[in-house]
């Protein structure tokens, strides 16, 4: 739970509402290493983002002036800054409109701190190591090369057809992040099949089943019901 | 009335139609009929003995009533059947015995012996007749077999008057044969009825008795037979015709004809239905009997239109289709329009009277008789002219003229003639003046009668003033003799011009008075129908109904409605709800109960005052109109049953609105209901969430802690969470405490308090709420102490406190100021926020309010400021918003009651 040794550490901007909530994340992500910038309202949130320029958003969908979406977008109009979402339960309809305006990723409320760290992490990581994409991503048995395009499995080679070598690699290229049906569809199966999940469904059902992988007791591949897929990290 | 018959099928069809639905429920019994020709020929015997045969057979027969005239063969036959006791009935201090009708429906045996069908009841029996009783129990599904003589049948009545010379007056009608669904026919040849009666083996009723001798002719008995075995046979004809329509066997049918039999108010009207009852039946056509009423209509006394009823009533129960017709003046044109409407192309009248007396022919001369003009237009119908058998001289009234109401009339023609002649005599005593000057007098006063009091007084006043005339102003002068020719041409000349401007202006006057009861008929229908529609609710309507109901037909009303318990009240009457006897509540429940009306002027309960119709639009009745004439004589004429039909029409459409708005309103509450539960959720799922997410998330980082956590740090977590949750446990106390209030569980444990006690609390309580806040109380030193319960005030004023820092902006005061005022505290929070629009202050108190919000406010369960009100009210305050001090923030103020003085006192 080491702070990256850089010299400034990562500065999170938490985007709350409820003061009791903020004072407990700045003292978990002020331990974690993390440096917290804190807004109470939707307003002040995007005037810090673009201000301060943090390098994480954390935040909370219900905001008393104004909508966490607005929010994303306004953001997302000028930042690629990775943004996370608190939302609550059984509100997918939710996370899935705050992903599609920009969110990358979720977590539901009420949460564990080391769940949110993790996350924070995994978002962090895409953002920090952008600029030396690796040639292969491991994951325990499991090896992803980008180069060769292959998949190995406990050093055996795993014979995937291309969708389902592009659907593995995309969750590969970002392990522990969540990625959302549109973002595969968009990007394996192109714009004009956005909504089409079922193709999705079928692909990773087959991946799991090349992976010896259990949608009920996932090894590699976790699914967020009606959101998306991540895959665990290393 | 203006033609559209064609068009338009008539209410009274659709009113019998849906009642014969109604009654069509359930499976009646079947209903035998033993048909003899007279007395003696044994069908009692041949009914007890087929009785038995089918008790043999398994079947539980009881014999609810069975006469044996003391034969002891029929006695013995008997002995092995059940027998039911008798309800005895004390009528003129005799002891009569009767059906016990109750306790046949209870005892509910497969098959019912009951004798002699055409018996009358003893009065103020449910039925007059017993065939009325043989049907309720046949509806109960119980089969009945009975024992029936040719010569009580309806249609036969006039028949078999005119063979044997003897009316009986207990008559079935013949509806109740065509019911029946087996009729036996007990042949006996009359020469051995003879000698059965002289043996002693036959029983005869008083009324034969008298007239034995003529009854039990050979002659007689044989007509008698044949009528009794054509009836059994045109029965059977009846039948095969059935089975070959219901076979769809191709045969020559006859077209839809009818047979059309026209009656007024004359004595011959009742001979009239029986013909054309025989007539149909012999053609095996239906058969329709007409009334035309007409402006004259109006004018008739209530004797002459109650014959016109009672033939319409005798028609219906032979099974006729009675229609009443409206005619402005041609009523002969208009029976024959709605002839051809309907196909009829046979009518039957009645022989115009001829020789009449003296009124008719005068007004002969102006009218030419219906059936005269019947006969002259109806060239291409088939026209049968029926004339009375004889002349019942106890229903002699002057029918054509209306000489009453009597007295009045002819002393205003005595009045007017005298004023004629008192005024004639000046002039006539002027020698210039021609003698028309004076016969023109004369004629106005006439005039005026006649235009007054109808046709009767100016006829009158025609011969005073003729004779007044002569009397005065023909010589030689002072007497009725007349000595120059020319003064008897005057004489006569002037009656003949008195006559026809007394007619005319009798039937002038006759029109009038028709259209003002047509235009008050439709000005009270025209008021009702404004009324129903401006009424908006229920009682309202009924109240109307009841109104327009007595106004138009001069009489009592009264609504019943079915109370919970299944009884009917009186909802609505005109002038007032009544006292109702046992009888007339018997009436109504049985209206209600059959959907059919009852009581005065009806087969069932006919001795009750009151007259019940049952208020329904399909077959379950919403409840029973009652009437009460004010004319005994008047009963469910169809001009009664029309307006009848258009008020149950109305109310049915307007109490079944009711109904469906109460529904609505019942879904609207239901809706409410749902979006509390809702709101409800949502709180939970939003507000009670927001506090554990601090909580699991400080406490989870705790559990997590590797040693990195600062000490510090770990007591801030752990402050932070613990605070929190006691945050929730408020809200849970909130959520406990607005069910507790909901269902009046509260119990307030009220002691004097010193509010600063309250407010300290308050204050411990939220102190990292109000971290961020200046808290500034002016509290008088001098405050008495509240009556209240400590602890619930305490978590009132919390609420109301950690509203206002959920509001005020960071750093701003919240101010917690009391007064004492006449007996009361007032304790006003106030902020420095965005405040309340004034619209909204009331809503704040409702639960879950904010709940509309989404999403996007404050963390809070919207119960709140509900439970401030609900805690305050219990302890007999108020609780209310209002705009901070200046008009900034917002400030919510409570009322609450003041420990009595002594109370406070103590320590």
């Amino acid at each position: 739970m080491s702070a990256p040794e850089t010299a400034a550490p990562p500065r999170i901007l938490v985007v709350e509402d409820d003061a009791p909530i903020r004072r407990f994340l700045r003292i978990a992500l002020g331990s974690a290493g993390f440096a917290t910038l804190e807004a109470e309202r939707g307003r002040t949130g995007i005037e810090l983002a673009a201000t301060a320029a943090p390098d994480c958003v954390v935040l909370d969908l219900g905001l008393p002036d104004m909508d966490g979406k607005a929010v994303i977008a306004a953001i997302r109009a000028w930042s690629r800054v990775p943004i996370l979402v608190l939302s609550v339960r059984d509100a997918e309809a939710e996370k899935i409109a705050a992903l599609d305006a920009g969110a990358d990723d979720y977590v539901t409320k009420p949460f564990a701190t080391g769940e949110l760290l993790a996350r924070l992490r995994a978002l962090m990581r895409g953002r920090l190591d952008r600029t030396r994409e690796p040639a292969v991503q491991a994951i325990g048995p499991l090896t992803v090369n980008f180069a060769s395009r292959t998949v190995t499995l406990d050093g055996r080679e795993v014979k995937l057809t291309r969708k389902e070598y592009d659907v593995l690699a995309l969750l590969a290229r970002h392990p522990g992040r969540l990625i959302a049906h549109r973002q595969f569809l968009t990007t394996v199966w192109g714009a004009a099949h956005a909504e089409d999940t079922h193709y999705l469904r079928i692909a990773i059902g087959h991946i799991r089943d090349k992976l010896g992988d259990d949608a009920a007791d996932p090894r590699f591949i976790i699914t967020e019901p009606g959101v998306g897929y991540r895959l665990v990290e290393g | 009335m203006v033609g559209s018959i064609e068009e338009r099928p008539a209410p009274e069809a659709f009113l019998e139609e849906a009642r014969t639905e109604a009654r069509g429920r359930g499976s009646p019994g079947r209903l035998k009929i033993f048909l003899g020709a007279s007395p003696g020929v044994g069908k009692t015997y041949a009914m007890i003995e087929e009785a038995r045969t089918r008790q043999r057979a398994g079947v539980d027969v009881v014999v609810a009533l069975v006469e044996t005239h003391g034969r002891a063969e029929t006695a013995a036959l008997l002995g092995s059947l059940e027998q039911m006791p008798r309800r005895p009935v004390a009528y003129r201090g005799q002891w009569l015995s009767e059906l016990d009708l109750d306790a046949l429906l209870a005892r509910h045996p497969q098959l019912a012996l009951i004798d002699e069908l055409a018996h009358s009841n003893a009065p103020g029996s449910r039925h007059p007749k017993r065939w009325q009783d043989v049907l309720e129990v046949l509806e109960a599904g119980i089969d009945v077999t009975t024992t029936l003589n040719i010569q009580h049948i309806e249609s036969l009545n006039d028949i078999v008057a005119r063979i044997t010379g003897v009316r009986v007056h207990e008559t079935v009608p013949d509806q109740v044969l065509q019911r029946a669904d087996d009729i036996e026919l007990i042949d006996l040849p009359p020469e051995e009825l003879i000698k059965r009666l002289k043996e002693g083996k036959v029983y005869v009723s008083q009324q034969i008795g008298q007239a034995l001798e003529n009854f039990f002719g050979k002659g007689n008995l044989t007509a008698l037979r044949e009528l009794a075995l054509r009836t059994a046979a045109s029965r059977v004809d009846a039948e095969m015709l059935a089975y070959m329509q219901a076979n769809a066997v191709k045969g020559p049918w006859p077209t839809e004809e009818r047979l059309l039999v026209c009656i007024n108010e004359a004595p011959v009207a009742k001979s009239l239905v029986r013909a054309g009852k025989r007539m149909a039946e012999r053609a095996r056509i239906p058969w329709i009997v007409v009334t035309v009423l007409t402006p004259r209509h109006e004018t008739l006394p209530a004797g002459a239109r109650a014959a016109t009823m009672e033939a319409l009533r005798l028609a219906e129960t032979l099974g006729a289709e009675t229609v009443t017709l409206h005619a402005e003046s041609d009523a002969a044109a208009e029976i024959l329009r709605y002839a051809r409407s309907r196909n009829a192309s046979r009518l039957v009248i009645g022989r115009p009277r001829a020789g009449g007396g003296f009124w008719w022919k005068i007004a002969g001369l102006l009218r030419e008789p219906v059936a005269d003009r019947l006969l002259d237009a109806a060239r291409d119908f088939e026209v049968t002219v029926v004339t009375a058998q004889a002349k019942p001289a106890a229903q002699a009234w002057h029918a054509g003229l209306d000489l009453r109401p009597a007295w009045r009339g002819y002393a205003a023609a005595l009045a007017a003639i005298a004023a004629a002649t008192l005024l004639a005599w000046p002039i006539g005593a002027w020698e210039a003046v021609p003698g028309g000057a004076i016969s023109a007098i004369y004629l106005t006063a006439v005039l005026v009668v006649g235009a007054r009091h109808g046709l009767g007084a100016s006829l009158v006043a025609t011969l005073l003033g003729s004779a007044a005339y002569n009397f005065f102003y023909t010589a030689p002068y002072y007497t009725l003799a007349m000595s120059h020719p020319e003064d008897v041409v005057s004489i006569l000349v002037f009656l003949v011009g008195a006559v026809f401007t007394g007619t005319l202006a009798g039937r002038l006057k006759a029109q009038v008075e028709s259209m003002r009861a047509t235009q008050r008929r439709t000005e009270t229908l025209y008021d009702f129908a404004r009324k129903i529609a401006s009424a908006n609710n229920t009682d309202d309507v009924l109240w109307a109904a009841a109104f327009h109901i007595a106004a138009t037909l001069d009489c009592r009303s009264l609504i019943l409605m079915p109370n919970a318990e299944g009884g009917l009240d009186q909802v609505q009457g005109h002038p007032s709800i009544e006292e109702l006897d046992a009888r007339a509540e018997g009436a109504a429940r049985w209206a209600f109960e059959r959907n059919a009306p009852a009581g005065a002027g009806t087969a069932t309960l006919p001795t009750s005052d009151w007259l019940f119709v049952p208020l329904a639009t399909g077959d379950r009745p919403l409840g029973v109109i009652g009437v009460r004439f004010a004319d005994p004589g008047r009963s469910l004429d169809p001009e009664t049953r029309r307006l009848l039909l258009a008020v149950e029409d109305q109310v049915a459409v307007v109490v079944e609105r009711a109904r469906l708005a109460e529904e609505l309103a019942d879904a609207r509450v239901s809706a409410e209901g749902e979006r509390l539960r809702a709101a409800l959720l949502n709180s939970v799922s939003h507000d009670l969430r927001t506090p554990l997410v601090t909580v699991i998330g400080a406490v989870s980082a705790l559990a997590e802690d590797d040693g990195e956590l600062a000490a510090a740090d770990r007591r801030d977590l752990a402050t932070t969470a613990l605070d929190e949750a006691r945050r929730l446990d408020r809200y849970v106390q909130n959520l406990l405490g607005m069910t507790r209030l909901g269902h009046g569980a509260l119990r307030l444990r009220r002691a004097p308090v010193e509010l600063r006690e309250i407010v300290g609390r308050v204050r411990a309580d939220l102190a990292r709420t109000l971290a961020g806040h200046r808290v500034a109380v002016t509290i008088p030193r001098d405050m008495p102490m509240l009556d209240v319960d400590p602890v619930l005030i305490g978590q009132a004023l919390t609420n109301v406190v950690e509203n206002a820092a959920k509001y005020a902006p960071l750093g701003s005061t919240i101010t917690i100021a009391a007064a004492a005022s006449g007996g009361q505290a007032r304790i006003e929070v106030s902020d420095e926020g965005p405040g309340i629009p004034e619209g909204e202050r009331e809503r704040v108190f409702d639960l879950f309010h904010r709940a509309a919000q989404g999403d996007a406010r404050p963390a809070g369960t919207g119960l709140g400021l509900a439970i401030v009100r609900g805690l305050v009210e219990a302890h007999g305050g108020t609780a209310s918003a209002e705009a901070g001090p200046n008009g900034r923030g917002a400030a919510i103020v409570l009322t609450l009651p003041l420990a009595a003085p002594s109370l406070s006192e103590e320590p």
